[in-house]
């Protein structure tokens, strides 16, 4: 390790960002890497220690302290190669992994964690500059066979690990675009679609074939994938969405997240969307329901689009602002997080459970909302039991409300269904420890195995799928 | 052949670990007169040297005593005439002293084959005669063993002297071989000796039994001019008749560390063994060595054979045990060759040792070249001379005393009965150094290599093959950056900290070099480790290849070798070596292959094949064996370079030719420092690691090493580093030269099967077997192929390793980061179900293996409800935190260990660094900082009386678990001025831990030191802290007859400090082995009852303390878990300073973050406790004192099927050894210290007014050397009193006249002073804090002081403060770790003030080599008007320079007054009186470190004084 005293000696510096008000008029990235020697200074943070709890709370392993005493020492290309050993696609977990790594960094037990997301993409932007990202094919190819469904960040890792082990891979997605959530759910202002293009445009070029516009189950059979390659990979994510299920639902006005987060995304790329089927949050009140990360995107598109007030309601208390007692470091912890997007302008409120909603001429109009009060956690459930406040209803004006309160698994119709595989107790797909599915010769990754969750671990998903399916095929 | 005495090797007991140590000496009269007065006055001697030795479970069985004398004609004549046997003169007859069986049938046949071959020998037989004994007066054990002891005599009438001994010999070793043949008696049938020279009296009895036993002794007419006699100490008592010595030559109180490799090399050169003295004979005296002899026996069998072969006694002494004569010892040319001419003949038999010498004609003494055993001894003006361990052991008028000296390390004494005067070691080594021409005979004969050993150069990369060759030889990031690239970088060994929590190499699943499957030996109390950097001098990587010549002739092609400076080859020197092209000198390169794919047959018969080409490549002629895994053919794939080093070195010895042949590896593998240890330590000649060379060179080129190295720089510092560690894993052993080093096999095998053990590894220990030639060919393979597979993608990334820092992919750690988040979270919120949780990750290992234990289950029994269990609060009193110094741990960390422990009536360990003395008052909370256990370590940092007294335990730190046999070093920077202050020491001031504590060199050594604490403080237990390896058992056997009250045994893996990476994970053994192994032997011994047993080392759940109390344990200790749950994340930072949670750190800020509290590791222990308490129920066990010992409740778990761990067996772990009636399992009893009738038992009566009201006494009395330790408990008295403070001056005066003995004054309170009039032994003002010491000789002594030796070894250890006034000259490393005692003292030995750290030192003489090593602190004065002294101080640590300063001129002059008036010394006269003329004869030897922190300091002081004056 290059500096012991680092972390001593220096603060933790995260990367800059354009104001509020200048970002809020484009949709393009805000954030401004460090220079080369802050960057450095902030690398000499880490303390490389015996007992990496980065490294163990990153679902892929990532080689942090190795990499940032590279970076440290000034060698960038073998903290390059260092990072692509466990991360298929750093440029993406750099600018969009909510970092578990820096939540058990040591140094975040007395200190700030060290900037491990920011110096991750530092080195993968410094590779790509450098041209050191080239394409590898594989020199020999073993002659089998994989299909991929769905080219989010498990299949595309699945497909990249694949690929590199010398089998002919081939993704299949149904929309137009390659990525999955990446390119079509997450909003431009967090991840260009230029960065996904560019890791595309390198995997095409390494051997793997990808079919847009294509559905498993209803453009093509599974029947057909089954026969004409020699395992196929499911990773079609947990598309379905919670609903709200209170009377009102039915009035324009209410949208689930995906959709909105989908539509501005491919009007960004210039696709043209019939005004009367346009989703517009300019000028109206916009009330986001779920505090997750996807509620947070819902928050920056509104802004971006020129809403009038946004609010964001959640179901459950707000988290506190240090660790609880039982969410001890080093895991994941549940503290408020102030995100990019509630800079740029919001209103939280938690404890509320939406009762109904009401319109006029079939549009919404008014949110009918309680206030929620939480009991003792059960010790062995962990749920805590919950009761509306007594007079606590009201209303708020709304015009736009949009649903990010999680998802159910995998649609079960089509794919999942035509399979007939087995689901385990949650809905999501169940697999051995090999990853393959009750189906001979199929596998599953990602959320659609593993349900919603962190892009980490859908790669890291991909890169264990993989694993299972060379297993499964060399011998 | 069967061993008859020892108890039969069971469980993990072994005969062959057996240690013995003792008191030695010899009388004379110089003129050769011979007298009965002799026999009468060594018998007095061997009493005196009494406490020098041991006795056993029965208390009466000593562990062996005896005597030598000349041929006592008269005494025989007048017997024989009795007998009717007709003697012929004087010098014409044999005695043979025999000890037959009891039995009358085998007794004959002894006697008749001794009879038929005399007469084959063409002796005459005499006669025998019955030695009559008195069996009564001998130990219960001895009497059952005890032999038929006759003698017998023969005569030979054509024969010269010498002639006729080598007959007698000849003859001695055919009866030998012949009754073993047919009648297979083992230990029942010796022979003590047989020659018309000397006679031998021994046996298995204690020194005062001696003349009581043999009525022979008694007779007047038996006379002698000599005598030598011997108290022997065993670590056992299993008793032995035939190990009492003296033998045959030679009487040894010592070690040998190199017994393997020496017995080994004596083995090889057998075949070779020619000489006309010998002819034909030299068959039947083969073979030189009786396996089953002790070493001290073997070294007797090796100088007999030379004795006789022609060499002068002392120069055949002088090349079994050779002085130090390296380039940076003062030698001169002619004996520095005449050593390197022997050294090509003979590797040393390496170890401490004092051995008196005797063939009838001379008798001499030598000491080894460390000097590591006392050596005294008195010349009286009517010519007489005694030299025993101790001065004082016989009563000799002061009067009469012409000359008083001591041996230093490596000297010779000769008494000459025919020139009928005393030789010295100059006069002596002169004369065999120019016997010859051996200065010429090695400068004519050494082959010369052109530019051999010159600088190194940078060498080529094949940059395309790199990262294969270096996967296939299992090279990962982490060997490359935490091993190779500091090396390169610092020229040293790595440093880590934490322990090691990975699996044991069988139990894990990476691919593991055959290397880690070894374990360093190293040197525990029986002898001491050696300090490679500081007494370097004595040290040597020298060494030879070639044909070793015959070590009976001496002629000038013995010479004919290659001398090599240090064993690591760079590619330029192997190519050098190899082309080398001479007539009688060429060379073969073998491949170290075989078959890809192949099984442990195929590797086999590799390995025979290997064997069979090297053999017959040497019988051709081949003088250098090259054995390469460079560019292996296709389809083969490498073999170990360890196995295949020690097959062919086992196999060589076995042909007899291993002496005709170097051994050269060139290897791929081997990289670190254990790597190349464990390749010399198993016969490889010299290491050519080309690959290591590459990657070190790739690395520079690669810009990875810091500070930009040259790659010609980083080679060198490689090779530097490797030598460095080389040196330091050879002195933790005790070894001080490589030639002895080489093929001594100091390792045991920890995970490898019997078959290859036996084959390839013959004589190693590997006590629980493991994986065979199977697996390591599938190791190999398995390791080749994912090199082949890792190499396919487009990457030169090797794997992670994970072995020092923990990676998900790489090895497996116990401390994973979930074990420790939960523990943290378990305790502070005292959750039990998550503690639940830890323990299941710690000790379900069913699936995945970390340690022994984990590979245990317990036996179903019938289980009790667990309300019957003892309860929690009783268990947990069990409980230790292990020895974590303040300074390597924050104050805030170290205190809560101590309140936590205390509040659970357990106990804390105030660690090696002294302890604040306002910890030992309770806070008002009720809570106390205060260590119940005091530690007491090498480096005896603040050990006063005081410290001492407020203590329960206090302990002696022999070795540690991460680096034993190893010092220490807490740097300056990090001696902030509480550390400086509660250690006695500067701020700033660099503190150096010795590897050995220099007050206990050998087993007796111990026994002395136990008693002097006891003495301090007898409410204290004393406890002996040990680590886990192969033989600790009998260690602790020693110990406990030592009387110590418990025994701690340390694991391998534990430790929390700072230690060299090899040495955490390379030595010692884990704490089941070494804890089931101490039970054994000590049940065996029947010492069990007497003393506890602790077991520590990576302790961490209830079930690791269940077991390790089933396998012996009563007491628990832990250290790595209470800092874990004191927020510890395993940062293994710890000698980095920069510990983030506040834990091993002094930095203020960093000590703000720790957030330990007593609650937690309560809760902890607690836990610990409740969890032990579930598996008690289980059992159906309702005490833990039932628990202790039942190995038989434990079982292997059956369900573990991982492929390497099939082979373990725990059949010898898991042993429950026969008990003897009266034995006992666990502590019943406590010690008896004998410390009723010390003398200061009157000294505290005489001083009760002092004591109790402060009023002045003087005391007179006489004293002898069987007063122990004096001063000492009177001293406990004070502190315990008044503390540090203690007495105002001079209040106790005690005038002593006599020879002290040892440890006189030691830990003297201040306010006592100690007048010594006549002379003291070793350790004089041991621990001195505060008082006063006055050492003169008798009033009545003609002698002048200034060039006698009045004082022993090793005075003012660890002294404190204090003053010591010494008239007169002492022994080696005096004022050794001084801290602060201001001495006078007109001469010392070598290492004078080795460590020291404060106070003041004057000597107004000479001083030994080797003067200040390491001393960091204070100030010496040198009287050296001869300028000597600019030659013997080891100038790495200070500065010499004229007396010009005021201040130093008048403390100077002051010192010399005081001592003047004290003892009324005439030098001290005589300088005084021409003081101007003397003063620039003075050197102040300064330590530069100390003279930068004064500087500092009087600048601060000046800044105050500046801020003062501004303020008035």
């Amino acid at each position: 390790m290059g500096d012991i005293t680092g972390f001593l000696k220096y603060k933790r510096e995260d990367f800059s960002k354009d104001s509020v008000e200048m970002r809020k008029q484009h949709w393009r990235e805000f954030i401004h890497p460090l220079p080369v020697e802050d960057l450095r200074q902030q690398a000499a943070r880490c303390m490389d220690c015996g007992t990496p709890f980065c490294h163990w709370g990153c679902p892929l392993a990532n080689l942090v302290p190795d990499w940032n005493d590279l970076v440290y020492r000034g060698r960038w290309k073998e903290a390059y190669e260092r990072l692509i050993e466990t991360n298929n696609f750093p440029e993406i977990t750099g600018r969009i992994c909510p970092a578990p790594c820096e939540y058990s960094c040591v140094l975040g037990i007395t200190k700030d964690a060290v900037t491990i997301r920011n110096i991750e993409l530092s080195i993968i932007e410094k590779a790509f500059e450098e041209g050191w990202v080239k394409p590898k094919p594989p020199v020999k190819r073993t002659g089998k066979s994989v299909a991929v469904i769905g080219s989010g960040p498990a299949g595309l890792a699945c497909a990249d690990q694949l690929n590199k082990a010398g089998h002919s891979v081939t993704v299949f997605e149904k929309s137009e675009s390659i990525g999955g959530i990446l390119s079509l759910g997450i909003p431009d202002f967090k991840l260009e679609k230029k960065i996904i293009e560019r890791r595309v445009n390198i995997l095409k070029e390494e051997g793997i074939v990808f079919k847009t516009r294509c559905r498993i189950g209803v453009d093509i059979s599974i029947r057909y994938v089954q026969k004409e390659f020699d395992a196929s990979v499911l990773a079609g994510g947990a598309e379905d969405a919670r609903d709200l299920k209170v009377s009102g639902r039915e009035l324009q006005g209410v949208y689930q997240a995906m959709d909105y987060l989908r539509q501005q995304n491919r009007i960004n790329v210039g696709v043209r969307v019939k005004p009367k089927e346009q989703i517009t949050a300019k000028d109206k009140n916009v009330i986001v329901l779920g505090g997750g990360d996807t509620g947070a995107d819902c928050i920056g598109t509104a802004n971006r689009q020129g809403a009038k007030s946004v609010k964001q309601f959640e179901i459950l208390p707000r988290p506190p602002l240090t660790r609880a007692v039982d969410n001890p470091w080093p895991e994941w912890a549940f503290i408020y997080k102030e995100g990019s997007s509630h800079e740029e302008g919001v209103d939280q409120d938690y404890c509320i459970l939406t009762k109904s909603l009401g319109g006029e001429k079939k549009k919404l109009k008014k949110l009918h909302g309680v206030r929620l009060e939480y009991g003792f956690k059960d010790p062995v459930t962990s749920r805590a039991s919950m009761k509306e406040v007594p007079g606590s209803k009201f209303e708020v004006d709304c015009d736009l409300l949009i649903l990010a309160m999680g998802f159910m698994g995998p649609f079960k119709k089509g794919l999942v269904d035509n399979l007939n595989i087995q689901l385990d107790e949650r809905g999501n797909v169940r697999t051995d420890e090999k990853y393959m599915t009750s189906a001979n010769g199929v596998f599953a990754a990602g959320d659609m195995r593993r349900g919603q969750s962190l892009i980490v671990w859908a790669i890291h998903e991909g890169r264990s799928a993989a694993e299972g399916v060379n297993e499964y095929l060399v011998k | 052949m069967k061993k008859f005495n020892f108890p039969l090797n069971q469980g993990l007991y072994d005969s062959a670990f057996e240690h013995d140590s003792c008191g030695v000496g010899f009388l004379v009269n110089i003129d050769g007169r011979k007298s009965h007065d002799i026999i009468v006055r060594s018998i007095k001697v061997l009493e005196n040297l009494l406490h020098r030795g041991a006795t056993g479970g029965d208390a009466k069985t000593g562990d062996g005593a005896g005597i030598l004398i000349q041929i006592p004609d008269d005494f025989f004549q007048k017997e024989c005439q009795a007998l009717k046997i007709t003697l012929p003169e004087q010098g014409s007859y044999g005695v043979a002293m025999m000890f037959l069986p009891q039995a009358n049938d085998l007794r004959n046949i002894c006697q008749e084959i001794t009879e038929e071959i005399a007469a084959q020998e063409g002796l005459k037989f005499l006669g025998w005669r019955a030695v009559p004994v008195e069996s009564s007066t001998l130990g219960e054990k001895a009497r059952e063993e005890q032999p038929f002891i006759v003698q017998c005599f023969v005569s030979c009438e054509n024969l010269g002297p010498e002639a006729f001994e080598r007959k007698l010999y000849v003859l001695r070793k055919e009866i030998e071989h012949k009754v073993q043949e047919r009648l297979s008696l083992g230990d029942q049938f010796y022979i003590p000796s047989f020659s018309h020279q000397t006679i031998i009296y021994k046996g298995l009895m204690m020194a005062t039994q001696v003349s009581a036993f043999y009525r022979d002794l008694e007779d007047p007419l038996l006379a002698s001019a000599l005598a030598v006699v011997h108290q022997r100490y065993s670590t056992n008592t299993f008793p032995s008749w035939k190990l009492a010595q003296p033998f045959r030559y030679l009487a040894h109180n010592g070690e040998i560390n190199t017994l393997r490799g020496n017995l080994n090399e004596m083995q090889s050169r057998e075949k070779l063994l020619s000489s006309d003295l010998f002819g034909e004979d030299i068959k039947k005296i083969l073979p030189i060595i009786d396996p089953n002899g002790s070493d001290s026996a073997c070294l007797d069998n090796a100088l007999e054979l030379l004795a006789n072969g022609g060499r002068d006694l002392p120069h055949a002494m002088m090349m079994m045990i050779p002085q130090a004569w390296g380039v940076k010892y003062p030698v001169g040319p002619d004996l520095r060759k005449f050593f390197e001419y022997h050294a090509g003949l003979m590797e040393p038999w390496d170890g401490p040792a004092a051995v008196a010498f005797s063939n009838g004609h001379v008798v001499g003494a030598l000491s080894d070249r460390n000097g590591l055993r006392p050596c005294r001894y008195t010349i009286t003006k009517d010519g007489f001379m005694v030299l025993a361990s101790e001065t004082g052991v016989l009563d000799i008028d002061p009067k009469n005393v012409a000359e008083k000296g001591s041996l230093r390390p490596g000297e010779i004494i000769l008494v000459d009965l025919e020139k009928k005067r005393v030789l010295k070691d100059t006069e002596i080594k002169t004369f065999y150094s120019r016997r010859q021409p051996y200065r010429r005979w090695v400068q004519e004969n050494k082959i010369e290599l052109h530019g051999f050993f010159n600088d190194v150069v940078s060498l080529p990369v094949d940059k395309s093959t790199l990262a294969l060759r270096q996967r296939i030889f299992g090279y990962t990031r982490e060997d490359l950056k935490l091993i190779l690239a500091p090396m390169a970088v610092k020229g040293s060994e790595p440093i880590g900290s934490m322990g090691c929590d990975t699996p044991l190499a069988v139990l894990s699943e990476k691919p593991q070099l055959l290397y880690s499957y070894f374990k360093q030996l190293f040197a525990q109390i029986t002898n001491p480790a050696i300090d490679p950097i500081r007494e370097e001098l004595v040290m040597s990587l020298m060494t030879f290849m070639g044909k070793f010549g015959n070590i009976l002739t001496e002629v000038p092609q013995n010479a004919r070798l290659i001398k090599l400076m240090h064993p690591i080859l760079s590619n330029e020197d192997l190519e050098r070596v190899s082309s080398l092209k001479l007539k009688d000198f060429w060379t073969t390169t073998l491949q170290m292959g075989f078959l890809r794919q192949g099984n442990g047959e195929d590797l086999g018969e590799a390995l025979d094949k290997l064997r069979r080409v090297a053999a017959t490549a040497v019988r051709n002629g081949c003088s250098l064996l090259i054995l390469s895994d460079r560019n292996l053919p296709d389809g083969l794939i490498p073999i170990s370079t360890l196995l295949v080093v020690s097959a062919i070195h086992q196999h060589l010895i076995n042909e007899g030719l291993r002496s005709q042949v170097g051994l050269v590896v060139e290897t791929a593998e081997a990289r670190e420092v254990h790597h190349v240890a464990l390749l010399l330590g198993y016969g490889a000649t010299a290491i050519n690691p080309y690959l290591a060379f590459e990657t070190v060179v790739d690395m520079a080129q690669r810009k990875m090493l810091e500070k930009g190295v040259s790659t010609t720089k980083a080679l060198e510092n490689y090779i530097h580093a490797l030598c460095k560690g080389l040196l330091k894993i050879m002195s933790k052993m005790g070894i001080s030269t490589l030639r002895s080093y080489r093929g001594a096999q100091v390792f045991e095998a920890v995970g490898l099967s019997r078959d290859i053990v036996e084959k390839y590894f013959t004589g190693t220990v590997s006590s629980i077997e493991g994986i065979g030639l199977d697996e390591v060919a599938k190791e190999a393979n398995l390791r080749y192929e994912q090199a082949l597979e890792d190499s396919r993608v487009d990457s030169d990334a090797l794997a992670n390793g994970g072995q020092y820092a923990f990676r998900r992919d790489g090895e497996r750690h116990l401390w994973t980061p979930e074990a420790i988040y939960k523990l943290q979270t378990a305790t502070r919120n005292n959750d039990t179900k998550l503690y639940k949780e830890y323990a299941q990750l710690i000790n379900d290992q069913t699936k995945k293996q970390s340690t022994l234990r984990g590979l245990f289950k317990f036996k179903k029994t019938k289980a009790i409800s667990i309300e019957e269990v003892e309860p929690v609060s009783s268990i947990v009193k069990r409980f230790v935190t292990s020895a974590m110094s303040f300074g390597s741990i924050s104050r805030e960390a170290h205190e809560t260990l101590a309140i936590a422990m205390n509040r659970m009536n357990a106990r804390s360990n105030s660690g090696e660094g002294g302890e604040d003395p306002a910890r030992y008052k309770p806070l008002p909370n009720g809570d106390s900082k205060c260590s119940e256990v005091k530690q007491v370590a090498s480096g005896r940092f603040g050990v006063t009386a005081e410290y001492l007294v407020n203590a329960k335990e206090l302990q002696i730190k022999i070795a540690q678990g991460a680096k034993p046999g190893e010092g220490g070093q807490l740097p300056g920077h990090k001696v902030n001025e509480e550390i400086a202050r509660v250690r006695y020491s500067t701020p700033g001031v660099t503190l150096i831990s010795p590897p050995p504590h220099h007050d206990i060199y050998s087993i007796e050594d111990i026994k002395q030191l136990i008693f002097d604490l006891k003495n301090v403080n007898p409410k204290a237990r004393v406890s002996v802290k040990l680590v886990s390896e192969a033989g600790v058992g009998t260690i602790a056997a020693g110990v406990a007859k030592a009387h110590a009250d418990m025994v701690l045994i340390s694991g391998h893996d534990g430790g929390t400090g700072a230690s060299p990476l090899s040495s955490i994970k390379y030595a010692g053994a884990p704490w089941e082995l070494g804890l089931a192994e101490t039970q054994q032997t000590l049940v065996l011994n029947n010492l069990r009852s007497r003393i506890r047993i602790q077991a520590d080392s990576q302790m961490k759940t209830g079930r690791d303390v269940v077991i390790a109390s089933l396998l012996g344990a009563e007491e628990f200790g832990f250290a790595t878990a209470p800092l874990v749950v004191c927020g510890c994340v395993m940062m293994r930072n710890c000698h980095m300073n920069t510990c983030s949670v506040g834990i091993a750190t002094q930095d203020p800020q960093l000590r703000k973050n720790f957030s330990g509290k007593p609650e937690y590791l309560v809760n902890f222990f607690s836990m610990i406790a409740e969890e032990v308490r579930e598996y008690m129920a289980q059992l159906g066990v309702k005490t833990m004192d039932e628990l202790v010992g039942r190995s038989d409740l434990l079982e292997v778990n059956e369900a573990i099927d991982f492929w390497k761990a099939k082979g373990l067996d725990f059949s010898r772990i898991l042993t429950q050894v026969v008990q003897k009636e009266n034995s006992d399992v666990r502590c019943r009893e406590a010690q008896d210290h004998g410390i009723e009738k010390v003398l200061d038992k009157k000294l505290i009566e005489l001083a009760r007014e002092a004591l109790e009201k402060k009023e002045p006494v003087f005391i007179e009395m006489p004293i002898f050397n069987t007063n122990l330790t004096t001063g000492a408990m009177l001293s406990g008295e004070i502190a315990r009193r008044y503390g540090q403070e203690g007495l105002p001056e001079d209040t106790i005066v005690c005038h002593f006249q006599g020879a002290a003995g040892q440890s006189f004054g030691a830990f003297l309170s201040k306010g006592i002073k100690f007048i010594l009039e006549g002379e003291s032994n070793d350790y004089l003002g041991k621990g001195l804090c505060g008082g006063k010491i006055v050492v003169k000789p008798y009033k009545k002594s003609t002698y002048n002081p200034g060039e006698n030796a009045i004082c022993g070894n090793v005075l003012l250890y660890g002294a404190t403060s204090g003053e010591a006034y010494i008239h007169g000259c002492v022994g080696e490393r005096f004022a050794i770790r001084n801290s602060g005692v201001y001495v006078v003292v007109e001469g010392v030995g070598d290492h004078g003030c080795e460590y020291m750290t404060e106070g003041r030192v004057v000597i107004l003489g000479e001083t030994g080599v080797n003067f200040a090593a390491g001393m960091s602190g204070g100030i010496a004065y040198i009287y050296d008007p001869d300028n000597k002294l600019d030659g013997r101080c080891n100038l790495d640590m200070v500065d010499l320079e004229l007396v010009r300063d005021v201040k130093d001129i008048v403390e100077l002059k002051n010192m010399i007054e005081k001592h003047f008036s004290y003892t009324q010394s005439q030098k001290a006269k005589d300088i005084l009186d021409n003081w101007d003329q003397a003063l620039p004869s003075f050197v102040k030897v300064f330590p530069m470190e100390y003279r930068r922190v004064l500087g500092k300091m009087m600048k601060e002081d000046e800044a105050i004084e500046r801020e003062e004056k501004v303020f008035k």
